[in-house]
């Protein structure tokens, strides 16, 4: 297969992933949002720290208020990461490797950018439909992983399909987790109302609240950190992301389970056994977000070997 | 009900006689037309538009930025060719292909046409397709245009004429096998009871033309674009995909010893067979084009060794051009001694004083081109311009007289389409597709354009223009 094709698939995959999670983090954000009654504009601004583009937004705007945040993170051009971006890109991905996936997949991803491309702002009127919007955004994410799923061959195509989506999932959970954090920072109000509507919306921006009470009592920092990170059979949990990342790996260079053939595998391997032999009190020991912090440089990390392996040599 | 209005307007008709009786090729299309209601038609067309749509069949328009990406207007009227006629057709077109061919070789070799006096050598040496680096060269089997959209037009007697030969990198073979699989869904009814020649098979038939151009019994084969900007993108990722070969850009290529490799997950892979989208310029910046991104350094060299493949051959474009386009029939007679049967347009050179004047005298009812333009680009229609444009056509043509020759306007014929809510007549050409392997294969039918503007002659997908599907019968 062309490293450029692998290149496309696993970027494709990546920005549709992305789009995915941004539709579900700002709606959970939203109804969260209307479940407070305080000044609810510094609701807002953590959602930009979790995606890391913070420094562009605060050139931008004024002020993280509601309408400035979504719209930077659904329509703004500027934002390589804006939804619309990631979908402008997730099918320019696709056009140039038209002939490695299906039609049907094709199609999904075309015709989400033609009904999508049209809009490019929100109203107020607009925000009674707001959830139902980004309800659609998800659904059509999901019939492209379906679609994916059903109708590609399972080589290298999705291999690095997988490679990409599982990443991205991997990178985004840690930084959700670590949107806590920066809830946390102005006020301190450990065990309140509030700390658990946030904790419960943590679990939400997941897709992850149903499978979590069936294995848990109780909603707990702890609980919510160990589903998260360390969980084997959440397929949005960081451990579970990382297995899957080095399950491709292992399948496209052919080498055995305790063997490594590059550095990409040699790091997803170090990582993936440093989650199997940790607690996640050693992680609440050691300090959240500095181990959330450490997780995406590793996980930053293992995506720059992939890139110089395979697609860049 | 819809076709109770028609007028033919003194225009050759595809559908009717001028009497205004129907021809035979139309009779049961007709008669399907009729029992339908006006909106049934319609909503066959829109649902026709948005199949295409959703599959992403779309052209890229330059300097366009709101809406980079269009489909082709697509009318379901087809063209309807009788078998006789497409018989007449093929062999004139597998003659010019044979004749263009043999040309092309003699003059990066023996020359033997310009020194019998039949061609002149300012012509072919100033054309900008004639490459004096392939001088010598021996493609594979001695095949340089293995690919070919030529392009024909009725004239208003009925009489068919070949306007130009595209033996650079012509497109619209996609669209034909497109809009035949949206006509199957939009009229099952008229594929079940005629017997309308298939088209399906051209990949095929495409990719062991390419095989063919390889000594190995299993080559490795590329389709190379210049990228998802280029305006055929469309076609390139559908032909490469139809065949089950890999898609690549310049830079997924490399050439290591004189031979061309592609960069893959498992490393290099070699190159046997390149069926290029890029222009002769951009092929290799070593060679060619020195600030060209789009090419691969050193393929032309391999290519001279015979380690690769190049369809269509490097320098095949210098029988592309209009001026060379006008010794066509004399070719046919120098090489096959045979008189061609198919006639060209009239045409006058711009670089011979005595046919300048008289084009200068006479532009208001000529249509003028640039020899090597394209995409309807470059050209005048004389009846249809402005003094001011003729003026500024006059002083091109004075300033470099060999870049521009000069036609008749011709009447085009027209086949009824559907405009808004009824048919009128359009204008149409037709580009029909011929592969140069083992033999000769002309796909019956081919590309079917129309002026959609009411009374424009310009067929161009980027003037404006849309297709039709053509149906060649059994």
């Amino acid at each position: 297969m062309l490293s450029r094709v692998a290149e496309s698939v696993y970027w494709m995959n990546r920005y549709m992933e992305r789009a995915e999670n941004y539709s579900r983090f700002i709606d959970v954000n939203f109804q969260l949002s209307l479940d407070l009654n305080e000044d609810v504009n510094r609701q807002w601004m953590p959602l930009v720290f979790t995606t890391g583009d913070n420094e562009l937004f605060q050139k931008k705007f004024s002020e993280a208020s509601k309408e400035n945040v979504i719209h930077f993170m659904t329509f703004e051009s500027e934002n390589p990461n804006s939804i619309l971006n990631c979908l402008i890109r997730a099918r320019e991905n696709a056009r140039t490797i038209r002939e490695n996936i299906s039609t049907p997949m094709w199609e999904v991803i075309n015709e989400f950018h033609l009904n999508f491309k049209t809009k490019k702002h929100f109203s107020d009127t607009d925000l009674s439909s707001l959830s139902e919007f980004f309800k659609t955004i998800r659904n059509q994410c999901l019939l492209f992983y379906g679609c994916q799923e059903a109708t590609i061959s399972r080589d290298e195509v999705w291999y690095f399909a997988q490679l990409g989506r599982y990443l991205e999932r991997a990178e985004k959970t840690a930084r959700i987790l670590d949107m806590k954090y920066f809830i946390l920072l102005p006020s301190h109000d450990v065990g309140s109302n509030l700390d658990l509507l946030q904790w419960l919306s943590l679990l939400k921006s997941t897709s992850a609240h149903e499978m979590f009470n069936r294995m848990y009592q109780k909603i707990t920092p702890t609980n919510i950190a160990e589903f998260l990170i360390l969980d084997r059979q959440f397929p949005r949990a960081v451990r579970f992301s990382l297995k899957k990342i080095f399950d491709s790996l292992k399948t496209l260079s052919g080498t055995a389970e305790d063997q490594y053939s590059c550095e990409a595998e040699k790091r997803v391997g170090v990582l993936l056994s440093e989650l199997s032999y940790t607690s996640v009190d050693e992680i609440f020991n050691s300090g959240m977000h500095e181990y959330l912090d450490r997780l995406q440089l590793q996980i930053n990390g293992i995506h720059d070997r992939i890139d110089e392996r395979y697609f860049r040599f | 009900m819809l076709l109770t209005n028609y007028q033919t307007e003194s225009f050759y008709d595809e559908m009717f006689s001028p009497e205004g009786g129907i021809r035979q090729s139309y009779h049961f299309l007709k008669s399907r037309i009729e029992t339908m209601d006006d909106r049934e038609l319609v909503r066959r067309k829109s649902s026709a538009e948005k199949a295409l749509l959703s599959l992403g069949i779309t052209f890229n328009v330059y300097g366009d930025e709101e809406e980079e990406e269009r489909i082709m207007p697509f009318d379901i009227i087809p063209r309807i060719i009788t078998s006789h006629e497409w018989r007449k057709l093929e062999e004139g077109l597998k003659q010019r292909t044979k004749a263009l061919n043999l040309f092309i070789n003699d003059i990066y070799h023996d020359e033997k046409i310009i020194k019998d006096g039949i061609v002149p050598a300012e012509y072919v040496y100033s054309s900008p397709g004639y490459l004096k680096e392939c001088k010598g060269i021996n493609p594979p089997q001695g095949i340089w245009i293995h690919i070919s959209g030529t392009d024909l037009v009725r004239n208003g007697d009925g009489t068919v004429h070949v306007l130009e030969d595209n033996l650079r990198c012509p497109s619209g073979v996609s669209y034909v096998l497109e809009n035949r699989e949206v006509m199957k869904k939009t009229f099952p009814e008229l594929f079940a009871s005629l017997s309308v020649r298939p088209t399906y098979d051209y990949p095929i038939r495409l990719r062991g033309m390419l095989e063919s151009m390889s000594g190995k019994s299993n080559p490795s084969i590329a389709v190379l674009t210049p990228g998802i900007y280029n305006s055929a993108y469309y076609e390139h990722s559908f032909l490469a995909q139809k065949m089950g070969v890999p898609l690549v850009e310049g830079s997924d290529l490399t050439v290591k010893d004189e031979k061309v490799y592609m960069r893959t997950t498992r490393g290099l892979k070699a190159v046997d067979v390149i069926y290029r989208r890029i222009d002769d310029s951009f092929l290799d910046p070593l060679v060619f084009n020195k600030d060209s991104l789009l090419g691969v350094p050193g393929i032309f060299e391999a290519y001279k060794k015979g380690n690769v493949a190049i369809v269509n051959a490097p320098g095949a474009g210098v029988a592309d051009d209009k001026v060379l386009y006008t010794f066509v029939p004399a070719m046919i007679k120098y090489y096959l001694g045979e008189e061609a049967i198919l006639p060209n347009v009239p045409t006058y050179l711009c670089s011979n004083e005595k046919d300048r004047n008289y084009v200068k005298e006479n532009i208001a009812n000529l249509v003028v081109k640039a020899a090597n333009g394209a995409g309807g680009y470059g050209m005048l229609i004389g009846p249809r311009s402005s003094k001011k444009e003729q003026d500024e056509f006059c002083d091109l043509i004075d300033k470099n007289p060999r870049n521009y020759i000069a036609q008749p306007v011709l009447s085009l014929s027209r086949v009824p389409t559907l405009i808004e809510d009824k048919l009128e007549g359009r204008h149409v050409d037709l580009r029909p597709f011929i592969l140069y392997g083992e033999d000769i294969y002309v796909m019956p039918g081919g590309l079917t354009r129309v002026a959609l503007r009411k009374g424009s002659l310009v067929v161009n997908s980027s003037q404006g223009g849309g297709s039709k599907d053509t149906w060649v019968m059994g």
